[in-house]
């Protein structure tokens, strides 16, 4: 069944508390899409955020979707293995 | 005493399987914590970079003496005052070096090469650091790596880990106050070598930096991982008659002494020439040194050298002259700098003569030069193979030879040799903590190891608009009686190279009648054939003994060419034509260049009695050796004759046979030149002209071969398609015509008519391989067909439709002109055919004529080429 995406805007200085709250949000089979036009850069403390929000996702079966992330953004994502944890649009 | 890593790190074993799952865990953490700071470091620019190096460095500045104590005082190896130092230019001089280097996005550009190179990080380094020069070291490597982006899991020596940890403390602070990611430095705690083992193989590890002994080192190149391993070095000295002598005494007890001997590119045995031998002892003694007796030195020999491994004793490294020669029980005056042990010879049964991390000297009187330099390539070959050599001379000869037979990365002159390949500090060296030692030193690098050994460089390579070319004569004469303009090259001895026939015919005395007066004319007749080396032996001959200074060539193209090849050999009568005629892929990269220095010279002026070879204008020449049956191709544009007379008046009893095999053969120059990978704007407008000129003019010519204008239309097409294809060559046409005319005999022009409609289809189709050129922008063949339909007026709106409406033009140019229709028409039977074909695809594919065909010939189209010329025109189709 269809459902709809919720989209979540985040920038840089608030990645990680913006992916805590919406890790708690979280709802079995839904959609995220995260917004990532604003970030420019993302660090070790981040990148563990956005780790644990994809081991989040998968337990609760949420398909996430990185939105407009940056080429430097998407190599050190790469570079993490974390691009295989998420779907990414341009 | 005191240990070093020469004996503990000896064997590094790889199998890790001691570790607990608690250790591993931990382990674990570290690896992943610095994979995530490198791959946050790629997002950082070089200003980030920068910005964050400084802070470092200055630290590092400001602890360096607390960091020199801490490494004395746990280490108890060298001197705190020299540690001092070491840490200083650890951080002052490496960042001197690399403040300015760019080291993120593009770091070097070679505009005039069309190349960029660009620094990618390595990502995670796995770095094991010496107990001899232990905090300099990490303040090094902290810095290269931050200046790289790379983050780094250090494993210090566990004699040196304290003071090492301190310095990685102090490094990462400042790194990580000023912006450098978290987790980019840790640090082992209690390393052991199953940690090392299970690092060295991890696979996030990248790249292993091993400075430190030989086992530690041997472990890293063992590990599968890239790796830079530094080793063990011998460092000989020769002090040659020449040198000044009281600042190379001076510049060895420098460094010798410095941090006690731990800096391994230090001095170990010095080569004195025997002329000066005691005065440098003297010398020695009187700065502080103690002169060994030959008891003293057996003495050392049996305490600081193991007897077992012949290497030296942990107990003695980095420990002051005087504490070594006190704890041997040797006698010497307080404050000696320096043990100074002459020895006779090298190897085993001399102990001193290896390498020697503490102030004990050995020194060996050389009784000439080239024994000097033996004995100091012994010494490096004992354990100091691609390390370092110094070398003591004011005499250049002698330091130019020391440097080619020593094997070492650094020959450091007339400076002492551990600070000296420390670099920055002596000379322009790069400096280091790490020295490369080459593959002598199973190293993979004999350099100073810099920042660049921290990154991988990528090349960004555009794509190079290669240099082309259009050269011919620049003296072309054309049109009816342009054999007149003869008179205007002054000649003391001309000879006329013609055959028979056209003396016969009286074409010979039309020349004559317009050389310039007064010259000695003589007529050297050959065979009306491809000359052989015994025609062009002849000629030369005959040049010599005229002394000819003007060479007319007056035929087809087998005596132009003969023309072509007397003229080299009689200006260069040392040139090999079998070496010239080396095959090559590229005119200008070819491996034999023709001569360019001339015993005698004489002008080439050429005058084609045909209308299709071109020869008169082309850089070619073909000459049969029959003595070992072959046909050899000389191909320079040396070649070409110097002045071309075009004149139409000696075609004009051309047989209509040979009209149209000569017209045909120019046709196919011109196509080939036409869409050849080669071709430029200047060879295109000649091969369209050409090609215009044949299908207007040929069988006029063929047709009715007394009408002047198209004879010399013909002509004039002939000399133009010739220079198009003299600058753009041919292509798969003639590699096929070449094969099949020399298998069956067939005339070339003829040979070439049964295979071009077939060839014109085959380009024209979307080639089943490609053929790389840098000279064209994709794949035009098909279009260019389609320019020349377009260029004859032959309708058709799509290129595909234009290039069959070419093939039909050429088809029925061939009717017209009476060609056999198929190879079958010839009188071969298929069976004969079927049998040559392995041969002929052989050869035509040996054949140097197809390398600039758009498409790549494979064997089974070639097979295919032949059968459909076999099958003959008519029912070519032009492939979309």
């Amino acid at each position: 069944m269809p459902t709809t995406a919720e989209l979540l805007s985040v920038d840089e200085k608030n990645l990680v508390p913006t992916l805590s709250a919406a890790g708690k949000k979280l709802s079995t089979g839904g959609d995220v899409v995260m917004d990532f036009s604003e970030v420019r850069q993302i660090d070790a403390p981040a990148i563990k955020a956005l780790q644990e929000f994809a081991c989040l996702a998968d337990s609760k079966a949420v398909k996430v979707v990185l939105r407009a992330v940056s080429v430097d953004v998407y190599k050190a994502l790469k570079l993490v293995k974390l691009t295989q944890r998420f779907s990414f649009e341009n | 005493m005191i240990a070093t890593e020469v004996k503990e790190r000896v064997q590094i074993p790889l199998t890790p399987e001691s570790l607990s799952a608690e250790r591993i865990a931990y382990l674990e953490s570290l690896v992943a914590q610095a994979k995530t700071a490198a791959a946050v470091f790629t997002q950082y620019s070089q200003d980030d970079v920068d910005r964050i190096v400084k802070p470092m460095v200055l630290a590092g500045l400001e602890q360096a003496q607390h960091l020199a104590r801490l490494a004395v005082e746990e280490t108890r190896v060298g001197v705190m005052e020299d540690k001092v130092i070491k840490n200083m230019v650890a951080t002052e001089f490496a960042y001197n070096y690399v403040k300015d280097k760019r080291t993120v996005g593009v770091i070097r550009e070679f505009r005039d090469r069309n190349l960029a190179e660009i620094a990618e990080p390595i990502g995670v380094l796995f770095s094991l650091t010496p107990i001899t020069n232990p905090t300099s070291t990490v303040l090094f490597k902290c810095i290269m790596a931050i200046k790289t982006r790379n983050a780094v899991v250090f494993s210090p020596h566990p004699k040196a880990w304290r003071c090492c940890t301190e310095a990685v403390k102090v490094m990462y602070e400042a790194a990580v106050k000023h912006g450098a990611p978290e987790g980019v430095f840790t640090c082992l705690e209690s390393p052991t070598i199953p940690d090392n083992a299970y690092l060295m193989k991890h696979k996030d590890v990248a790249l292993i930096d091993a400075t430190g002994g030989p086992g530690a080192v041997k472990a890293a190149y063992s590990s599968g991982k890239p790796a830079l391993g530094v080793g063990p070095g011998n460092t000989p000295v020769y002090l040659e008659k020449s040198a000044d002598v009281n600042a190379a005494v001076v510049d060895i007890i420098i460094s010798k002494t410095f941090d006690n001997g731990t800096i391994c590119a230090s001095e170990q045995t010095v080569v004195i020439d025997d002329e000066i031998y005691d005065t440098v002892l003297q010398k020695f003694a009187d700065l502080g040194a103690h002169i060994c007796s030959e008891k003293d030195t057996v003495l050392l020999e049996h305490t600081v050298i193991d007897p077992q491994t012949g290497f030296m004793q942990p107990m003695a490294v980095g420990q002051k002259a005087a504490d070594i020669a006190r704890f041997i029980g040797l006698a010497v005056k307080p404050n000696t700098k320096l043990l100074v042990a002459p020895i006779k010879g090298v190897g085993r049964e001399h102990p001193l003569s290896v390498e020697k991390l503490f102030p004990v000297l050995a020194v060996y009187r050389a009784k000439s030069v080239p024994e000097a330099i033996k004995v100091c390539i012994d010494v490096n070959h004992a354990g100091g193979l691609g390390h370092t050599a110094v070398i003591f001379s004011r005499n250049d000869e002698v330091i130019r030879k020391f440097g080619e037979v020593i094997n070492a990365g650094r020959i450091i002159v007339n400076s002492p040799g551990a600070i000296g390949a420390l670099g920055a500090v002596y000379n322009d060296l790069v400096p280091t903590f790490s020295f490369g030692c080459g593959t002598g030193g199973g190293n993979s690098t004999t350099d100073n190891v810099n920042i660049y050994h921290y990154l991988n460089i990528k090349r960004l390579a555009r794509r190079t608009q290669n240099h082309m070319w259009f050269r011919v004569p620049n003296q072309i004469y054309f049109n009816m009686n342009a054999v007149e303009n003869l008179r205007q090259f002054p000649s003391r001895t001309t000879i006329v190279v013609t055959n028979k026939a056209l003396e016969q015919i009286g074409h010979v005395d039309i020349v004559r009648r317009h050389i310039c007066p007064k010259t000695h004319v003589h007529v050297t007749v050959i065979p009306d054939a491809e000359p052989e080396v015994q025609v062009i032996k002849q000629g030369v001959e005959a040049l010599h003994f005229y002394k000819a200074d003007q060479i007319i060539a007056l035929g087809g193209g087998s005596v132009i060419d003969a023309a072509k090849i007397m003229k080299l050999q009689y200006e260069s009568p040392d040139a090999d034509l079998e070496e010239l005629a080396a095959p090559f892929l590229d005119l200008r990269k070819r491996v034999v260049q023709y001569p360019t220095e001339k015993t005698n010279r004489a002008r080439l002026i050429a005058i084609p009695t045909t209308s299709g070879t071109g020869s008169e204008v082309t850089p070619f020449a073909v000459l049969i050796d029959k003595e070992h049956s072959r046909k050899v191709t000389l191909a320079d544009y040396s070649l070409s004759p110097d002045v071309a007379i075009v004149d139409p008046q000696f075609v004009m009893t051309m047989p209509k046979g040979l009209t149209a095999d000569t017209g045909i053969d120019c046709l196919t120059h011109a196509l080939e030149a036409g869409v050849s990978n080669y071709a430029s704007a200047y060879t295109d407008s000649n091969a369209m002209q050409a090609i215009r000129l044949v299908f207007k003019y040929l069988p006029i010519a063929y047709e009715n071969p007394r009408d002047e204008e198209a004879r010399c239309m013909m002509h004039n097409a002939a000399c133009i398609a010739a220079m198009a294809f003299s600058n753009a060559s041919v292509g798969v046409n003639h590699a096929l015509a070449h094969a099949f005319g020399a298998r069956f005999g067939v005339a070339h022009g003829r040979a070439n008519a049964l295979m071009l409609p077939h060839v014109v289809a085959y380009n024209a189709a979307v080639p089943t391989k490609f053929m790389p050129s840098p000279y064209t922008q994709g794949y035009t063949a098909h279009k260019k067909y389609a320019i020349v339909a377009d260029l004859l007026g032959l309708g058709g709106n799509t290129v595909d439709e234009k290039v069959k409406k070419l093939v039909e033009a050429i088809e029925q140019l061939l009717d017209r002109l009476g060609f056999p229709k198929s190879i079958a028409d010839l009188g071969i039977s298929m069976e004969e055919f079927e049998r040559a074909i392995p041969e002929l695809v052989k050869n035509a594919f040996d054949d140097p004529s197809w390398r600039s065909n758009p498409r790549m010939p494979i064997m089974t189209e070639l097979v295919e080429l032949f059968r459909k010329a076999y099958e003959g025109r008519g029912q070519t189709k032009a492939a979309a």
